[in-house]
């Protein structure tokens, strides 16, 4: 039974295509097929971060409008042959997607998948509307800051209202993803801590990203951290995320502050 | 001649609370006793504009204008006459008013409600009979009904329950917004707007486990977060109006 999955934030710039490959090339290294999805039609990005850019023939728009099969839209990657890419059209808009054409889309990757993971645009408009309404589980990727939060929030209320699955009476699956997450500033006060973010959003939590180079560098050179930066923290808390999508108790490891003598001493400010 | 065509004339019913009140024979001494209520609430018509109810008064033509006279004299602006023979309606006299309904609750704040001041009235002058029956007209809410939300309410959503309290057992995220008729209960963190008594209840309250709102208002009256003192941050308080000054009180 395929699972469609929708990395989603409501913020830009916190993580989600970062997320979206790393999350799905970690589920395809356990030898499951899985699809990754650009939704973000006009601004694609997946296929870079996969780096599968200079293999795009034809894309979600051409499949959604059925100029194209899904065959031949599908890229497949070098390193793992259980994933594949599906991008998004660079020169098209959102308003060329439409909820029949993605419904066909979903339905058919349904089949032929065994986890299929929407990489939803920024924003809480057609595209990220779109890039939701068919999922069953959702990623909500937030940074530990208080705008990312609120605007996952916003999301998560969007994915308990807009959603196929909310409106036919069913409760949506959510996951929190804390992306760059650095346990340093976040005791010195200056990010949110784990805690509030927990404690604001109210959902359970799926792992946490630290905040890091290796990060940058995968996405910049095309290969997904799970794949490309394997043994790094951030590829193991993907890799850990990964197993707990599937079900699979992993405990959470909260990453620690490097602290000196003194810093064991005076760790935590009182009040 | 196009633009008067394709605009039409639009009109719309729309309720408001009103002040309705209801001389007793005979109207010169009532006249007085409104007098000497005036002394002791002098602006209180000012704010008020009134519904004057004649019904049962057994006027004649001359003795309503009379008393439309007396009260425009008292500075109270009448905005309709109930209960009065409808061909009497005059260019001169404020519009017949018909159809009226007492309100069953009386929800007004008790600092500026007549209704109160009408109930202290015996206990100052042994006279048995209310001085001035004035109460507010109904808004048509028969029965008051309590909106219960199981579920965290979340930035951008809007809960709104124009017939009473609201209960969300959860927390209200920032950006979120909650406005009741009644008063606001919230077991959880307030991190959003709460409106409570917003179609006009002083005696309406917000309670909430944890106080870290954007904009609390009860009755109209409100205070941004910016103007709730640092140490009830965080703190499960109970708010409410106390002599039109919102109070704030932490359990």
């Amino acid at each position: 039974m395929a699972k469609v999955l929708v990395v989603t934030s409501g913020k830009g710039g916190v993580g989600k295509t970062t997320s979206t490959a790393a999350l799905g090339a970690a589920l395809a290294q356990t030898g499951q097929k899985v699809a990754v999805v650009d939704f973000d039609v006009g601004l694609r990005n997946l296929d870079l971060v996969m780096g599968a850019e200079r293999r795009v023939v034809f894309d979600l728009i051409n499949v959604a409008q059925g100029d194209a099969n899904l065959s031949q839209a599908l890229i497949r990657d070098k390193r793992v042959d259980t994933l594949y890419l599906l991008a998004a059209s660079q020169t098209r808009d959102k308003d060329a997607l439409t909820e029949e054409g993605v419904a066909r889309v979903i339905a058919e990757l349904r089949e032929r998948f065994d986890w299929v993971i929407c990489d939803s645009p920024a924003g809480i408009e057609r595209g990220a509307t779109l890039a939701m309404r068919f999922a069953d589980v959702a990623v909500v990727v937030a940074n530990p800051e208080v705008s990312s939060v609120r605007d996952s929030d916003r999301i998560i209320g969007l994915l308990d209202s807009k959603t196929l699955k909310a409106e036919s009476g069913e409760r949506m699956e959510k996951h929190l993803l804390l992306t760059r997450y650095d346990a340093g500033r976040a005791s010195r006060g200056e990010m949110l801590s784990v805690d509030d973010v927990l404690d604001i959003l109210s959902i359970p939590l799926l792992g946490i990203i630290p905040e890091s180079l290796d990060v940058l560098r995968a996405s910049n050179i095309g290969a997904p951290v799970s794949i490309g930066n394997v043994g790094s923290p951030a590829a193991n808390a993907y890799i850990d995320a990964a197993r707990r999508l599937c079900g699979v108790p992993v405990p959470m490891v909260r990453p620690l502050e490097k602290k000196g003598l003194l810093g064991r001493f005076f760790g935590r400010r009182a009040a | 001649m196009s633009a008067r065509n394709a605009q039409a004339v639009r009109f719309r019913g729309r309720s408001f609370f009103a002040l309705a009140i209801s001389p007793d024979a005979p109207v010169s001494a009532w006249l007085e006793r409104l007098d000497g209520w005036l002394e002791r609430s002098p602006g209180f018509f000012t704010r008020n504009a009134v519904i004057l109810d004649v019904a049962g008064l057994g006027l004649s033509r001359h003795e309503l204008h009379d008393l439309n006279a007396e009260l425009g004299a008292r500075k109270i602006r009448v905005l309709g006459v109930e209960g009065a023979e409808p061909d009497w309606a005059a260019p001169d006299m404020p519009p017949f008013l018909s159809g009226g309904r007492d309100a069953k609750t009386a929800s007004a704040d008790p600092d500026v409600s007549p209704v109160k001041a009408v109930v202290e009235e015996p206990k100052l002058q042994p006279r048995p009979e209310p001085l001035a029956k004035i109460a507010p007209v109904p808004q048509a809410t028969p029965a008051r009904e309590t909106l219960t939300i199981e579920a965290p309410v979340r930035s951008g959503q809007c809960v709104m329950n124009p017939d009473g309290d609201v209960i969300v057992v959860g927390s209200v995220s920032s950006g979120a917004e909650i406005i009741a008729a009644g008063s606001i209960h919230i077991y959880g963190a307030l991190r959003g707007r709460a409106m409570a008594g917003a179609y006009g209840d002083g005696a309406a309250r917000i309670f909430c486990r944890q106080l870290d709102p954007e904009l609390i208002a009860i009755n109209g009256l409100y205070k941004t977060a910016d103007q709730i003192d640092e140490p009830l941050r965080k703190q499960p308080v109970q708010i409410r109006l106390v002599h039109g000054d919102m109070q704030i009180t932490a359990f």
